[in-house]
């Protein structure tokens, strides 16, 4: 039946899970909150973007540098992670078996690697160019906004990591549980702020 | 790169405070270098003699177990304060010899400007994150628990890394007296001057470590009393039931989450572009050095009313508990905290109207912080008609509580003034800034903690204050600020700059003489302090209040033992009405044997705390010398304590009810057989913590 | 302090009222992964090939990035105003309240002060 008060952002367990279900709301609620102080930060950090985005100091701008497949690929790659991550957060609702939780949960590190891996692509291809942070305020702007963002992803995938080798020690149990949730805010929230940097920073800049 | 770099990376002999004084004994080099030396061999003595009486006295694994690993707000709350009392030593010390220095600084003085700019810088610096947010956020981790009737904060063991991270910051600043030196760029560390560019040396880095350590803690420190706030108010507490102070611990908890934000991007692009060579803040290459201004005061305007808010809430309980009388106009005090807060993010740019930017933000920003002292003008009269009618006992937390009420009114008066752009063009950055902020924050704040010190010391240590010294203390500091600061307003409008280390025009003279007399004056009240505090312990029979009451007071923390069990209460209380404890004693319903009683949970103590708190200090230090094997060491330790802290599984433990009831039994026959005592015999021997409380004839 | 029992088991209970959240709550996620990908998409495609006026591709890219926003916070975090607990709604105001200021705050500052200085 749904819910008449959602007590918590993010997938609640139910009642399932009462180990996991008391207690939810209040470590919920503080990471979300832990989650918009970032927002806060991203956000300055794209305010700063605005307003250093024609201080290219005579050097090369969005235009010269930005590849518009790789960010769509990359893009791909978040955006399904988030959704297998949806999948992982329902198999551990509704499953029996951890199995596909574990699956579902690789897949996402697996997309999220992948994520990964382009961007740092990208940002040498940038640096071969000779485009490094250092040559520019408008390269210092993006090279600390994106590289954030990335660093904020590259930690997620630790953390799964480190849950899954908890899980492998542990079996599902409740701090499991309440980690695979937060992580599940965490996931779905950095998804959010890169919709925010492919529109503003990639998009924006290409057009 | 050569071994001997690799493993002292920028150290060299030059950064001991003496080394400069014994290779070039210049006059000015001497005078200064005595002073650096002997202020380092301070912190090398401190610390030697406090490790030297722990290991004497065998106190180590008590220090441990009972306070270092503590998840225990009250435990937390007071290592906090000792914290800052630590801290507050070290800056008044530091505005002492800045008053010296301009007493006499027509023409030179003694003091080069390069100490002199260290000083100010950390003078600042520590007053603001080490002495004040630690004096904060000790008090309301102390008390606020125990005002909504929970057990904790929500998240005790970050609440212990708070506490480990703000230490290293203040660690960080205090090894700068020994090795190199901090910044001479203000405690707002303006770029470009503080590039590379402009300064290449450790000054810079001690501060924006020190700086980020800090911020991180009182973060986390916002997140943990919101929703403790949130989510563990007692049964019956709705929001407009909660005594003042913990609204304002609310308001204050939400300016920390978003403004930390800004202070740490501000701090953290600053390192990129002195550690990688961004350009953020250059002078060149696109750099915007008027950015970080922007992103500074984003976070500095808030900051302030971090600062302040929470002494405003002690206030509010101070007059009420002091007067008798229940606090006049709650709800207003609460919209007015509210206003506060949300408008404190709308008029950051009063710091910097002369910067360059158009009149009509000047003028929108402007309109924006004459706004922002209604609100306070409301609390004002709230305050006082709480007074009006009110049975007043002038106690030492009413004593900061009525000069508060003057004093600060003033320095409000002159915020209006400065608030006026084209008034500010003439003042900014002169001693009149200088005086106006230090009129809201030591009238202000720091009187709002030190009576919250004499309020709940009683209730953390189950004895009194010596109140004879606390009436010492008092009337030192309030002379010592009016003597200190009063002429800094006239001079800074004849034209003083702050930040100056000599002078030449001697009209100044006299009003520095002035001053200076107001900073021997806060030393000796600072000394009267910790008198107090050495009388007091040896006198702890005599003024002692275990059973819990010694002010007859209203909301629910005095409801309990002193010193509070760790669980804080046997049952959680049930709550009708505001000023709960209050309700209870008039309706006789205080001091009751519960239905039942039930195992308790709670936390156990954690290593992280410490261990976070030690691996920053060095991951800073690292990073400050150029370190870096020490700096990927202590952030793989501090990576891999996290890491295995998420496998803990063991975290919590159980106080059987049969124990939590024999504690119970044992108060409530202390409080049988203690003599309640009228307000008049308050400061007695005779009161132990229980309040003759006479059922009122009315309501009010 | 204890494993859970067996390794591979997670807690639960069958139901029917179990089945028909587990379909809503699937669906959840598939109307956000498909909306995600057409509020994607279509902002791509307009950078990548088209003789729309940039100004216009601006506001598109901009709309869709607010839309696709609201799309996860609705199908991916399972937010809803009207059910969510007053605290989570508070918080979230609040922060795009100080978003606004602060971010707005910055750019109108700083690009009056880059208009003063040319």
């Amino acid at each position: 039946m749904t819910e008449k008060v959602i007590y918590h952002p993010g997938l609640r367990l139910g009642a399932a899970h009462p180990d996991a279900h008391e207690g939810a709301e209040e470590l919920l609620f503080g990471f979300w909150v832990f989650l918009m102080s970032d927002a806060i930060v991203f956000g300055l950090l794209f305010a700063t973007y605005a307003s250093m985005l024609h201080s290219t100091a005579g050097g090369p701008g969005p235009k010269q540098l930005f590849d518009i497949r790789s960010i769509f690929v990359e893009t791909l790659a978040l955006l399904l992670s988030s959704f297998t991550y949806g999948m992982a957060s329902l198999s551990l609702k509704y499953g029996r078996r951890s199995g596909p939780l574990v699956a579902w949960l690789c897949v996402t590190l697996a997309l999220g690697l992948v994520f990964l891996g382009l961007e740092v692509h990208d940002f040498l291809s940038i640096f071969h160019q000779g485009a490094g942070p250092t040559h520019s305020g408008f390269l210092s702007a993006f090279f600390g906004l994106v590289p954030l963002h990335g660093l904020h992803v590259f930690t997620g995938c630790v953390w799964m990591i480190a849950l899954m080798a908890q899980m492998a020690v542990y079996g599902v149990d409740r701090r499991v549980k309440l980690g695979l949730l937060r992580l599940g805010l965490f996931w779905h929230f950095l998804d959010i702020v890169w919709v925010a940097i492919f529109s503003v920073v990639y998009l924006g800049g290409l057009t | 790169m050569s071994l001997a770099h690799f493993i002292f990376g920028r150290l060299t002999p030059d950064d001991l405070p003496f080394w400069q004084m014994l290779q070039h004994p210049t006059g000015a080099n001497i005078v200064n270098g005595i002073i650096a030396t002997t202020a380092g061999a301070i912190v090398v003595l401190g610390a030697a003699v406090t490790v030297g009486l722990i290991t004497r006295y065998g106190k180590w694994r008590l220090l441990w177990s009972q306070w270092l690993t503590s998840v225990d707000h009250k435990r937390i709350g007071i290592m906090y304060i000792v914290l800052s009392f630590v801290m507050l030593t070290r800056a008044v010390i530091e505005a002492v010899l800045m008053r010296t220095q301009q007493a006499f600084g027509l023409d030179g003085g003694f003091l080069s400007p390069n100490h002199f700019a260290q000083l100010f810088s950390t003078h600042g610096t520590i007053m603001i994150f080490f002495m004040a947010m630690p004096f904060l956020t000790g008090v309301i981790n102390y008390a606020m628990p125990l005002q909504i009737g929970a057990r904790d904060v929500s998240f005790p063991v970050m609440n212990s890394i708070s506490l480990g991270l703000t230490a290293a910051g203040a660690a960080l600043v205090m090894v700068s007296l020994d090795i190199g030196q901090f910044s001479t760029g203000g405690w707002s560390g303006y770029p470009p001057y503080t590039e590379a560019a402009f300064n290449p040396g450790v000054g810079p880095d001690y501060w924006i470590w020190a700086l980020t350590l800090s911020s991180l803690g009182s973060m986390m420190t916002g997140i943990n009393f919101a929703v403790t706030i949130y989510k563990r108010r007692t049964c019956g507490m709705g929001f407009f039931r909660m005594p003042l102070f913990t609204w304002t611990a609310l308001c204050t908890s939400i300016l920390m989450i978003f403004a930390m934000p800004p202070l740490t991007v501000a701090t953290l692009l600053l390192a990129l572009d002195r550690y990688l060579g961004f350009h953020f803040f250059t002078n060149g290459l696109g750099g915007n050095m008027m950015n970080f201004a922007n992103l500074f005061w984003l976070f500095g305007h808030p900051e302030v009313y971090i600062l302040i808010l929470p002494a405003f809430g002690v206030y509010s309980e101070v007059f009420s508990t002091f007067s008798g009388k229940v606090l006049y106009g709650y709800r207003s005090l609460v919209w007015a905290t509210m206003a506060i807060a949300v408008l404190s993010f709308t008029v950051w740019v009063h710091h910097f109207f002369t910067m360059g930017q158009s009149a009509d933000i000047n003028a929108v920003f402007g309109v924006a912080t004459m706004l922002i002292g209604i609100p306070t003008g409301v609390k004002v009269y709230d305050w006082l008609f709480t007074m009006y009618r009110g049975r007043v006992r002038l106690t030492v937390p009413m004593i900061y509580a009525i000069a508060f009420m003057m004093l600060f009114v003033i320095g409000g008066l002159s915020g209006i003034v400065l608030a006026n752009p084209s008034v500010d063009y003439q003042v900014h950055n002169t001693l009149f800034l200088v005086a106006h902020f230090h009129n809201m924050l030591i009238p202000g704040l720091l009187f709002g903690m030190l009576a919250a010190y004499h309020f709940w010391f009683p209730k953390a240590f189950g004895f009194r204050l010596d109140e004879r010294w606390g009436m010492i203390a008092a009337a030192c500091w309030i002379i010592g600020f009016v003597l200190a600061f009063f002429p800094l307003y006239a001079v800074g409008l004849l034209g003083f700059p702050r930040r100056t280390v000599a002078y030449f025009n001697p009209a100044y003279v006299p009003y520095m003489r002035v001053a200076l007399v107001g900073a021997v004056f806060i030393a000796a009240a600072l000394g009267s302090l910790f008198v107090q505090l050495w009388i007091s312990v040896r006198n702890r029979q005599a003024y002692g209040a275990p059973a819990g009451d010694p002010w007859d007071g209203r909301s629910l923390e005095w409801a309990t033992p002193s010193p509070p069990p760790e669980y804080n209460f046997p049952v959680l209380p049930e709550v009708t009405a505001r000023d709960a404890f209050t309700r209870a004693k008039d309706s006789g319903a205080a001091y009751q044997i519960p239905a039942q009683f039930a195992d308790i949970t709670i936390p156990k103590n954690s290593a992280l705390g410490p261990v976070l708190g030690a691996a920053g200090a060095l991951i800073g230090f690292g990073l400050v010398w150029y370190l870096w094997w020490l700096t990927v060491a202590a952030t793989a330790a501090a990576v891999a304590a996290i890491i295995v802290r998420g496998f803990a599984r063991d975290t919590e433990k159980v106080i059987p009810a049969s124990d939590v009831e024999r504690e119970h039994m044992r108060w409530l026959d202390l409080v049988a057989s203690t003599r309640a005592v009228s307000r008049l015999r308050e400061l007695d021997a005779a009161n132990t913590g229980l309040a003759a409380h006479a059922i009122p004839e009315t309501a009010q | 302090m204890s494993r859970s029992s067996g390794g591979n088991h997670i807690a639960g209970r069958p139901s029917d009222d179990l089945a028909a959240d587990y379909r809503r709550e699937l669906r959840s996620y598939i109307y956000g992964l498909g909306l995600a990908l057409l509020l994607t998409g279509v902002p791509f495609g307009l950078v990548y090939g088209s003789a729309i006026p940039a100004f216009w591709i601006f506001i598109a890219i901009g709309v869709f990035a607010l839309i696709q926003v609201i799309v996860h916070v609705r199908f991916f975090l399972h937010i809803d105003p009207p059910r969510q607990k007053a605290d989570d709604l508070h918080l979230m105001l609040f922060s795009a309240l100080i978003l606004a200021l602060m971010a707005g705050g910055t750019i109108w500052i700083l690009a009056n002060l880059a208009s003063r200085m040319h």
